[in-house]
């Protein structure tokens, strides 16, 4: 609901554009016409990135998931696999995200409770013990010490025998959206992308089949943008960190391939179904012609879809099963290559085994009950659906050029102007649903009595998880070659110092045993520690 | 009570722990500075130390505390302690988020006065802090 307009009669979506109670031919002539569409599989890729798109292979099932320590995430890893998942989606504690060893004081009562405590290599090899890593894409959930935990992961590959030039996976590692939304970051603003500058150009050059960055529209969705916006300011962080690693002297064809992004399904069905197709032509057209990238691959909008959390309510949480089926619907309508559905508890707490398989259980009605894999793209060729695909896409183009006017997103995101703007929305929104401006089911609408209300079971926090890692990182500690560890830590500091790319020292002190804290604080003392800006 | 001037009752908003979410804590500061109050918002990642020290040092009337990552009891015992010690006990506390009702009875032996889980309405938090805040007497 934009709100924008005086008369009752007129209805508009969340991104502002007024919605005609019909629509013919003329409409889509009015809009842009069909030039955009296109075919499946060939530029602007409208209609999906892949020619036969789930005809081939349906969207992998990535759950997201990870808890106490490495033993228990390992358990849930192999229950999720057993049960259908095709990918894993990991879930760090706030420690591992924020930089902190588990033994740190700050981290006390956080350790293990939001996702998998990680110290050191040691717990990764226990965390994917026994799970094929070529079978299973592993994508980790990590932004602020993303370097780090990149680097593990491929360092335990390799462990295990494992060509890391042909391993797959994905780290979310977009920090610039950690500033404006989720807020694990460690670093300032140029450090923290110059860090991701570094992990695109160590990965093009050792893995390059592993997807470095996952580009986030989805968080500032959550913080309260509107689905045109989350588009737009995706593509303007993608931009910058594609000049980050053009800047060194990178050809775009030699990363942008491997580039993907993380979008938020919530709200009106064919309003987000218009942004991922408006989205998908739009960043083929920006990566052509502003970035000149030649290989159709690099122009892909490779995408992780799914439930948006921020659509999921408190009250009535079973009916956020319901809203999840619609996400899963939206996000296969829309062609997305990955698929994550926030669990029906997770308003409340991370999701049991329980709740996470219902999420499971709801992608697979798709692919197998309800025909979602049968044909490519089927809601083109729809007058409406064209007409907001084009509407959708102007609208991006508009708000990227706002962006450029006003100095870049890294601009915006360094002095909180981005931030200021997307927690306004954030509050206006609220007050919409206070006042019930803005229909939500079971909260300013149908609701039932507090008594009825169901209270979710919860995901258990045991202490003992995180006592188990304290003892855990002791042994690490004990059992490392302590002066291997110091020289790491030193060639690190040195080559932060030089402004050099600190992957390769980031893997040796990985391959020693460094931990996260010990390397994250070697980087504090040449990069410093990012001030948070209070705007309002 | 506040005689309706709230612009006289001076409000931290603040987020405990490693927390990174800010949307609602953000959503509700806005809402108190609408109302007339006056709101510090102290950012992320503080700890239960820097929180009560600015409590002091701003002489506030009311403590909020926003947390959605499932720390709240450890750190609401943790700055119980610093309230006492601080001599901040008469002041107005509040947490919001995502604080299960299991929880509610013991944040409320700690020294909670309102809590407010994620659905409630912003008009009854800056209601509840009308009618609840301790405004100091301007000698």
């Amino acid at each position: 609901m934009d709100g924008s307009s005086s008369d009752p009669k007129k209805v508009f979506n969340e991104s502002g554009i007024e919605i005609k109670p019909l629509y013919g031919p003329e409409d889509v002539e009015e809009s842009g016409g069909i030039e955009f569409i296109g075919e499946p599989g060939e530029y602007p890729f409208t209609r999906g990135i892949h020619k036969e798109m789930y005809r081939k292979r349906p969207w992998t099932m990535r759950q997201y998931s990870g808890f106490g320590n490495p033993i228990d995430t390992n358990q849930r890893f192999k229950f999720l696999i057993e049960n259908g998942n095709t990918g894993l989606n990991v879930a760090f504690d706030l420690p591992t995200q924020t930089g902190l060893d588990t033994d740190n004081v700050l981290a006390e009562g956080e350790v293990g409770r939001v996702g998998m405590a990680v110290d050191s290599l040691r717990d990764f090899e226990i965390a994917f013990d026994g799970i094929d890593l070529e079978k299973i894409t592993v994508s980790l959930t990590i932004n602020g010490s993303a370097a780090i935990l990149i680097a593990m992961y491929l360092a335990m590959a390799e462990k295990r025998g494992y060509d890391i030039a042909k391993l797959r996976g994905t780290a979310q590692n977009d920090i610039l959206k950690e500033f404006i939304g989720r807020g694990t970051w460690i670093f300032p603003v140029d450090a923290s992308v110059k860090l991701v500058g570094d992990t695109i150009e160590y990965c093009a050059e050792h893995a390059p089949k592993y997807s470095p960055v996952s580009v986030c529209g989805y968080h500032i969705r959550e913080s309260g943008c509107n689905p045109v916006e989350e588009m737009a300011y995706a593509f303007c962080i993608a931009k910058a960190y594609a000049h980050e690693v053009m800047k060194r002297g990178l050809d775009v064809d030699e990363f942008a391939g491997r580039l993907s992004y993380n979008i938020n399904s919530f709200g009106n069905i064919f309003e987000q179904v218009a942004k991922y197709r408006a989205g998908r032509s739009l960043w083929a057209k920006i990566v052509k012609e502003d970035l000149k990238a030649k290989d159709p691959k690099s122009m892909w909008l490779r995408m992780i879809a799914g439930g948006g959390g921020g659509g999921l309510t408190f009250e009535q949480p079973e009916m956020n099963i319901v809203r999840g089926a619609y996400y899963a619907l939206i996000s296969a309508l829309a062609g997305t290559q990955t698929m994550a559905l926030c669990s029906f508890d997770e308003a409340y707490t991370i999701p049991t085994e329980y709740s996470a398989r219902i999420s499971l259980r709801t992608m697979q009605m798709l692919t197998h009950e309800m025909g979602l894999c049968e044909t490519v793209d089927p809601m083109a060729g729809s007058y409406y659906m064209e007409t907001l695909t084009n509407q959708m896409r102007s609208k991006m183009e508009e708000v990227m050029a706002d962006v450029d006017e006003e100095g870049g997103i890294k601009e915006m995101v360094r002095d909180g102007r981005i931030q200021a703007k997307v927690s306004k929305q954030a509050y206006d929104m609220q007050r919409n649903i206070d006042s019930g401006a803005f229909p939500k089911v079971g909260v300013n609408c149908f609701r039932i009595d507090e008594e009825e209300e169901r209270e979710v079971e919860f995901h258990d926090y045991d202490t003992k998880d995180a006592d188990l890692q304290v003892e855990s990182l002791k042994k690490v500690r004990a059992s490392r070659d302590q002066a291997a560890v110091d020289k790491c830590l030193a060639q690190l500091k040195a080559d932060a110092e030089a402004d050099k790319n600190v992957m390769p020292a980031i893997v040796e002190a990985v391959k020693a045993y460094a931990t996260v804290g010990e390397m994250t604080d070697t980087m504090v003392e040449i990069y410093g520690r990012y001030e948070e800006p209070i705007v309002f | 009570m506040s005689n309706g001037d709230n612009s006289k009752i001076k409000i931290l908003v603040g987020k405990p722990g490693l927390d990174g979410h800010d949307v609602g804590a953000k959503v509700v500061v806005r809402a108190l500075m609408d109302a007339g109050f006056e709101v510090i918002y102290t950012g992320l990642r503080k700890t239960p130390s820097e929180i009560a020290q600015q409590a002091l040092d701003e002489d506030v009337d009311v403590i909020g505390l926003s947390s959605l990552a499932g720390s709240h009891l450890l750190f609401c015992q943790k700055l119980k302690g610093l309230i006492d010690q601080y001599g901040l006990k008469e002041k107005l506390w509040l947490i919001g988020g995502c604080v299960p009702k299991k929880d509610h009875a013991e944040l409320k032996k700690i020294g909670l006065d309102g809590i407010f889980p994620n659905g409630s309405k912003l008009e009854d938090i800056v209601e509840f802090i009308e009618a609840n805040a301790q405004v100091k007497e301007v000698a």
